[in-house]
């Protein structure tokens, strides 16, 4: 019977059984506790309010009307019935000619016109998931190795990671970005981590960044996108641009595609770019599944379009969206509102924060926002990160993400989502970390002075044993105490 | 380099070393020289401490390491799949997609007779769309299928709702007494990612699936691939009308196990492609008794599941597993309604199993091919209208079997017989003495001519690793009724009329 049952796991195989999906980090406790305890306004007031998810809900309303008023491009409508065949049956992987157009076009619309992209080389997969692991089977082979500035996008449940190691066999080497420049990729950075991979004998065959990045909501300057070019370029290596935010910048600077900086760099290496899309995020349409990976590279670009096979877009959602995206007038209507009403949420909810001393990162893009908690954390360590991100979830029942789930660099930092609920919600949310905030600052406080009043008694004897127990002591002493203040 | 110059100096001036000494000396020299020639003369030492703040300086150092680095890489994956596919099978749809037949637009335009689509009942899926879905998209408000439900993340593995639709599908199409338990599914977006996924479930790098052979072309490419899994072969042959046997199955494991390749199972199609036979309840149960012996898995292809039409019975290893006491881990049925219900567009796929592990692995894994969520309600809509349904399942079997009948017909007119299978989009057909030379590479050159002369276009049996050359299929439910006598004509014209002792 233990043979028969031991037999039984070795029946799967290694991807089944390792840990690489990611799924068992701590964190999933976050999805588990809202999945458990859904906010609802009226029937669950309590619940947790989930701002752990990168969704983007603002502007569903007006993809809805767009449905409403054009049923022929749902080609099941006795208007639309004529296409029905000839895209029910289709399942060429490379795509509906209408859709590949309407995607580039797109494209170049989102990039502020300032590129052209070429429909021929659109190549589709299943989400943005789909398409970072399909690049990824395309350039390494098991056992390279991929840099990733940091802070990056596992999220809670190691996502990115998952999509580009898992079933590939790539290993990630983070480039480590700090507060101290706002976290930005400097070519210091990128030099190091590329000595660090060489010191592993990891053979680094490209880097990968988000440009809008999650979950930083920056974008790249022009800068920096330049110095990364030249460095791939140095280096002879890929870069891989995951652009699936780029229509949700809502703030100066504008969004800059890596296409738009080649164009005038005659010395790149065009076969080494390669960008990532989906319109999962701009549009806020997950459930479509509709991921695009563009490459400058042609053996690249034919070897993903094979692969597409195993993850095409369904024929029907091909046929919507081109339809939809051709829609002049609804695009530019689209892209307008859509950065208003981002925007709008992003001032409601940084204004709110900042009026309880909580600053965020300047950011001008994406569904969520960076918040600084550091000076709420007891213990500057990604333990008091973890332990204010329990109490965060448990006690506030919000579900943000802790930093150190994007291999942050230092702890404190959190990721705050707000483009996936109403303003009610945004309300609520907004009252609850507020209070959580003056409450904690009240306990710091409280507890240090505390602290200080045991300390001060201690002190008035000379007892070894209390010395002791001084130093044992489970509080943190405050730096504001008047004891450290002797101590220097 | 430091370490090379004095070799250098040893090897350039020297004559007369040993061999042992020279030829190392000369490979360091040989190498030394040749990387001194790609470097330029003026160039600085690569830079490490280099800065974007000297463009300049960047893009001249950029350019010569460039050359200096060597090749770029992609993955050797990329670099094999990027080339040209070589197979006839891919050709052949290449090629009869480039030039279309079409009665009145194109009628010199190549017949493709090398994709197994069921066209056969189309008009009756336009028919009931354009009636019942005016409103597939809106729906009512709330719930998993309205439009806000449809645009936002829905699990990878698909909706309930469309699991429990597929399941009553499955049942009505197979038409026996099994019901398919849909918390057992997991929905792919196409069969292709299915029997992908399933293969990264249950084998690593390096392992191998037993196929019974002449089998689906693709499955070299959708299993291999990615996976890096081997197929190994397993002859099925004529004399046996080409139905597996278990003797023969033993030995290619053991054969197998001898070159310390671990199996980790078999991989079955039934109904059979491209051969088209169906496995009996005696082998099922024969192949799950294997299956346990040899502590490995049994992934079964039903994707034809409802092209039968003959009262001839098709057995589900689900009905085998379901009544016998056998080990039901190791049984994963794969199925889809690209072929039954003819949406090969739409993408859906599924994994049936019975092992809960395998079922946790996969759900994670269709994350990377999910069905489209606009899909799944459109499909929802559809497989629930139960009158529609039987209807479509009695008509669709009829049409398939008057289509076979008329094709076979044609082709014994010419001297062609197929395999006695009744079932399934297509014929197997023996060309044996139509082939100018016995072995693949004549007939291959028949597969040519049939394509460049004939403009038909057929699969050849050595792309489906058939043993005996001569064998070609032909799929018969992508034609109208009018188009088969043109199908006859052009192979008349291409190999003349034989009779049958000919």
């Amino acid at each position: 019977m233990e043979i028969k049952r031991k037999n039984k796991t070795q029946l799967l195989s290694k991807i089944a059984t390792n840990d690489r999906h990611g799924e068992n980090s701590p964190y999933f406790d976050g999805w588990k506790a809202y999945d458990n305890n859904p906010f609802h306004p009226t029937q669950n007031p309590n619940g947790v309010i989930q701002m752990g998810l990168a969704e983007n809900k603002l502007c569903f309303d007006l993809i809805k009307k767009w449905i409403m008023e054009n049923p022929d491009a749902s080609i099941c409508t006795a208007g639309g019935v004529d296409k029905f065949k000839d895209v029910a049956i289709f399942q060429d992987y490379h795509g509906l000619k209408e859709f590949r157009e309407a995607i580039a076009k797109f494209m170049g619309r989102v990039g502020g016109n300032k590129v052209t992209f070429d429909a021929s080389r659109i190549v589709m997969s299943s989400g943005a998931t789909g398409a970072n692991e399909t690049i990824m089977f395309c350039l390494v082979n098991p056992g390279d190795a991929f840099l990733v500035p940091s802070p990056y996008y596992p999220g809670k449940l190691c996502r990115f990671a998952r999509d580009l190691r898992w079933r590939t066999g790539l290993e990630i080497v983070p480039v480590d970005c700090k507060s101290s420049n706002n976290f930005r990729i400097t070519r210091a950075a990128m030099e190091d981590a590329y000595e660090k991979a060489q010191k592993w004998n990891l053979n680094v065959k490209g880097i990968i960044i988000a440009n809008p990045s999650n979950p930083l909501g920056t974008t790249l300057d022009i800068e920096t996108m330049r110095s990364l070019v030249a460095f791939v370029n140095e280096k002879n290596i890929h870069l891989v641009c995951d652009e699936i935010y780029a229509a949700t910048v809502f703030d100066s600077p504008r969004f800059v595609s890596v296409a738009e900086v080649i164009q005038d760099m005659d010395c790149c290496n065009r076969d080494l770019i390669h960008i990532v899309y989906s319109l999962s995020k701009d549009m806020g349409i997950p459930g479509f599944r509709v991921g695009i990976v563009y490459s400058f590279n042609d053996d690249v670009m034919l070897c993903a379009r094979k692969m597409s096979s195993f993850g095409l877009v369904s024929s029907q959602t091909q046929y919507l969206l081109a339809s939809m995206l051709s829609d002049d007038g609804f695009v530019g209507n689209f892209l307008r509102e859509s950065s208003k009403r981002l925007a709008k949420r992003h001032y409601v909810f940084t204004k709110g924060l900042e009026q309880v001393g909580i600053s965020c990162l300047t950011s001008n893009a994406g569904l969520f926002f960076w918040m600084d908690m550091r000076l709420l954390l007891k213990e500057q360590s990604f333990e008091g990160e973890i332990e204010l991100w329990r109490v965060i979830l448990n006690e506030v029942k919000l579900n943000v993400s802790p930093g150190s789930s994007f291999q942050c660099s230092e702890p404190g930092w959190f990721r705050v989502c707000f483009a996936n609920m109403d303003d009610e919600t945004v309300e609520v949310a907004l009252n609850r970390i507020r209070a959580f905030v003056l409450n904690r600052e009240n306990q710091e406080s409280n507890r240090s002075k505390r602290c200080w009043r045991k300390k001060h008694l201690r002190l008035s004897f000379s007892s070894t044993r209390l010395y002791d127990e001084t130093i044992m002591s489970p509080c943190m002493i405050s730096p504001h105490s008047p004891l450290v203040r002797a101590k220097t | 380099m430091r370490l090379v110059v004095p070799l250098q100096g040893v090897a350039q001036g020297r004559g007369g070393l040993l061999l042992g000494s020279v030829i190392p000396c000369a490979l360091f020299c040989f190498l030394q020289l040749y990387f001194k020639r790609r470097r330029s003369p003026s160039d600085p030492p690569p830079p490490s401490t280099s800065s974007s703040n000297q463009p300049e300086m960047t893009r001249h150092s950029s350019l010569s390491n460039l050359l200096s680095r060597g090749p770029l890489r992609i993955s050797s994956l990329a670099t094999s799949i990027a080339k040209p596919d070589d197979s006839p099978y891919y050709m052949g749809l290449d090629k009869a997609s480039e030039d279309p037949y079409n009665r009145i637009a194109n009628p010199d335009g190549v017949i493709q007779l090398g994709l197994s689509e069921n066209r056969l009942c189309f008009d009756l899926i336009e028919k009931w769309t354009s009636e019942n879905l005016r409103d597939w998209v809106m729906g009512r408000e709330g719930g998993d299928l309205s439009i806000s439900g449809i645009a936002t993340y829905q699990p990878y593995d698909g909706t309930m709702k469309l699991k429990m639709a597929m399941a009553g599908f499955m049942s009505r199409v197979i038409g026996r007494d099994v019901s398919y338990e849909p918390s057992q599914m997991v929905l792919t977006a196409g069969v292709t990612p299915a029997i992908e996924t399933l293969c990264f479930c249950l084998a690593d790098h390096g392992n191998a699936f037993l196929v019974p052979t002449p089998y689906y072309p693709s499955f070299d490419r959708d299993m291999k691939w990615r996976t890096g899994v081997e197929l190994i072969p397993v002859h099925c042959r004529s004399k046996d009308d080409f139905v597996l046997s278990i003797s023969v199955l033993d030995q290619a494991f053991n054969q197998t196990r001898k070159r310390e390749t671990k199996i980790r199972g078999i991989l079955l199609s039934n109904p059979a492609n491209p051969v088209g036979n169906l496995l009996s309840r005696e082998m099922l149960e024969a192949l799950l008794k294997f299956a346990e012996e040899k502590n490995i898995h049994i992934i079964s292809d039903e994707i034809f599941a409802g092209s039968i039409y003959e009262e001839k019975e098709f057995v589900s290893i689900a009905e085998v597993v379901g009544s016998e006491d056998v080990d039901k881990n190791r049984v994963h049925i794969v199925y889809g309604l690209s072929k039954d219900l003819f949406l090969p567009g739409v993408r859906v796929g599924m994994i049936y199993s019975f092992n809960e592990n395998v079922l946790a692995a996969a759900r994670k894994l269709t994350r990377f091919s999910s069905v489209s969520a606009p899909t799944q309600r459109l499909l929802v809509s559809m497989l629930s209208d139960t009158k529609f349904i039987v209807e479509y399942i009695q008509t669709n079997k009829k049409r398939i079997q008057d289509m076979r009948d008329l094709f076979v017909a044609g082709l014994e007119e010419l001297g062609i017989k197929c395999t006695d299978s009744r079932s399934s989009l297509y014929c197997w057909a023996d060309m044996r003495n139509l082939i100018p030379t016995y072995g693949e590479k004549g007939e291959l050159e028949l597969w040519e001519k049939l394509l460049n002369v004939g403009k038909i276009n057929l699969t050849p049996g050595s792309a489906c690793h058939c043993i005996e050359p001569g064998w070609f299929r032909c799929c018969f439910a992508t034609l109208d009724k009018e188009d088969v006598h043109v199908v006859m004509e052009r192979i008349r014209k291409v190999v003349g009329s034989r009779t049958s002792c000919g």
